[in-house]
């Protein structure tokens, strides 16, 4: 017999980047700039906090919420860092990575048919795991000359009377868009005005360059009290194995998020959150100085993707950059494949990242300076083989 | 500027002082030429005093003894510690010396070439100073990190090669 999978599992189109991780995976001595995790370890100073709860033996369940001193931590950090105040026993909730608390505030929000609109190109998991909590995903476009900032105006011509809810990514994977607060807040009005819902993932945020402060929608008049504020310790803490995500929402929100995730998870592993603590109480320091090693690569990705005549815009966060392939005459797959196999060199295709992403390719620079620079110098062969002699 | 340029030249030298200066430039958003004056102005102004490879002592020049001194002195009534400091200081087999808080004053490594000279230094030279009251001498067995190298190396951790 044939097993039939439920309809709107089964539609779920194939990631775009899981096809191209097989070929990859099948080559041998391939330089990867298409991994979105940091290339450090995570801090020693958290991993030993780690190691010394092992030996004392904490090793159980927690609370479903999280720990409590945790979630005192989470509370601190994001209203010193953030400038937002989190009740910590009741608005916060402690998950395994951003990916698990998007899914949970998506399937205790949504009735079938319910509209949730994001922006493209984005996240892989946004559009399909609104699919899953039986949503309606409606991308909107952002634009290259815009450096892929999201336009109010553009927001508000997909807003229907079944909109329920706006997921937001910045600084966001894989454009390193950032967003200008007088621009934000035009679309926190339009929240407001109607009565949306906001999934933000702030996940990259610590990780901004040139001094940029980064700004959560959250903070806007009449947002707190709509706003799911997303934010994980993976990126900015190097702690992306430890699975540590959490969900900052009004409490009523966090309950019936809560109902699911004691169902489904129960609780993140106590390893994981005995770290995020040492690394939330005391990780600024390390933090600082992988931000400052990721700033001097993306000055050198950047100066040297634009010297190959490959148009690259200065991501002003996270640590990916998205130049522009079209010079070269190929698509991106075309692009990416072809750069695969000619020169062992792995980008990803910008297509795998929803519409808008063709025609650019996404390199991650969370990978030491020494793969760069021989990545880059490949990558400038290649592209210049391609001219037509 | 990103952040305080010197600083920032500074850890880049310290991590690799080799580093071409045109990569350098690259990764701070400067000219080739605007590194090189900065770092020639570090120089000029004293703050670098001198380059130096990190060696590692298992494979080059086994033989040589590396020993940390415990060393307690008498300062004098002139200029304390810094005159028998310095005359501590100026022998070759004297690569750091440091006036140190605590139980003794100064915290002095030596190199020599084999035990026997290690030892001869210790009690012929240092021991012999009239300030010197005593010392206490701890050979080294082995190195595990140095000047903020490791010498035995953490295994990376292996990432998969695409991800989302």
């Amino acid at each position: 017999m044939s097993i039939a999978i439920a309809d709107h599992i089964r539609d779920i189109p194939r990631s775009g980047i899981r096809d191209f991780f097989e070929i990859v995976q099948s080559m041998e001595d391939v330089i990867s700039l298409g991994i979105g995790e940091p290339d450090f370890a995570t801090p020693w100073h958290i991993r030993e906090a780690a190691i010394y709860a092992l030996e004392r033996g904490r090793t159980g369940y927690t609370s479903n919420l999280g720990l409590p001193r945790l979630r005192r931590s989470i509370s601190d950090y994001i209203n010193k860092h953030f400038g937002i105040r989190y009740e910590p026993l009741s608005e916060i909730l402690v998950s395994v990575g951003v990916s698990e608390a998007i899914d949970l505030a998506l399937r205790a929000l949504l009735n079938a048919g319910d509209e949730v609109i994001y922006h493209e190109p984005c996240y892989v998991s946004y559009a399909p795991t609104i699919t899953m909590a039986h949503g309606v995903p409606v991308p909107v476009r952002t634009r290259a000359e815009d450096g892929f900032s999201l336009r109010a105006e553009d927001l508000e011509k997909v807003v229907t009377p079944r909109t329920r809810a706006l997921m937001l990514n910045f600084p966001t994977n894989p454009t390193g868009a950032t967003m200008e607060p007088a621009e934000l807040e035009k679309i926190a009005a339009i929240c407001v005005r109607h009565n949306l819902v906001v999934l933000t993932d702030e996940i990259y945020s610590e990780l901004t360059y040139e001094g940029a402060k980064h700004t959560s929608i959250a903070v806007f008049p009449g947002m707190k009290e709509r706003t799911v504020f997303l934010h994980g310790l993976s990126k900015a803490f190097a702690m992306t194995g430890w699975r540590i995500g959490f969900a900052c929402a009004p409490a009523p929100l966090i309950e019936a998020m809560m109902k699911i995730h004691q169902y489904s998870i129960l609780c993140a592993s106590i390893m994981g959150q005995d770290a995020a603590i040492e690394a939330l109480d005391r990780g600024e320091h390390s933090v600082a100085q992988m931000r400052r090693e990721y700033e001097m690569r993306r000055n050198f990705i950047v100066s040297a993707l634009n010297e190959m005549g490959l148009e690259c815009r200065s991501p002003r966060g996270s640590f990916y950059v998205f130049p522009k392939i079209i010079s070269t005459g190929l698509t991106s797959r075309d692009f990416c494949m072809r750069l695969l196999q000619e020169k062992k060199v792995a980008v990803v295709p910008g297509p795998a990242f929803g519409g808008g992403g063709e025609g650019h390719v996404r390199c991650s620079f969370a990978t030491a300076l020494p793969q760069i620079k021989i990545a880059m110098q490949l990558m400038a062969e290649f592209v210049g083989e391609l001219k037509p002699a | 500027m990103m952040f305080l340029l010197m600083d920032a030249i500074i850890d880049l030298l310290q991590k690799n002082a080799l580093m071409p200066r045109d990569e350098m430039a690259r990764l701070l958003n400067m000219t080739t030429a605007e590194v090189e004056a900065a770092i020639a102005k570090l120089e000029a102004d004293g703050i670098i005093l001198g380059y130096q490879p990190v060696l590692n002592r298992e494979k080059w020049d086994a033989e040589k003894v590396t020993a940390v001194i415990e060393v307690k002195i008498t300062p004098e009534r002139d200029g304390g510690f810094d005159r028998i400091a310095s005359r501590i200081a100026r022998f070759p087999e004297v690569q750091s010396c440091y006036l140190v808080s605590g139980g003794y004053d100064l915290l002095i490594l030596v190199e020599a070439p084999n035990l026997r000279a290690a030892a001869a230094f210790v009690a012929e030279r240092l021991s012999t100073i009239d300030a010197v009251q005593s010392t206490a001498t701890h050979f080294r067995l082995k190195t595990y990190k140095e000047n903020g190298t490791f010498h035995t190396f953490e295994a990376s951790s292996e990432r998969l090669s695409i991800t989302p």
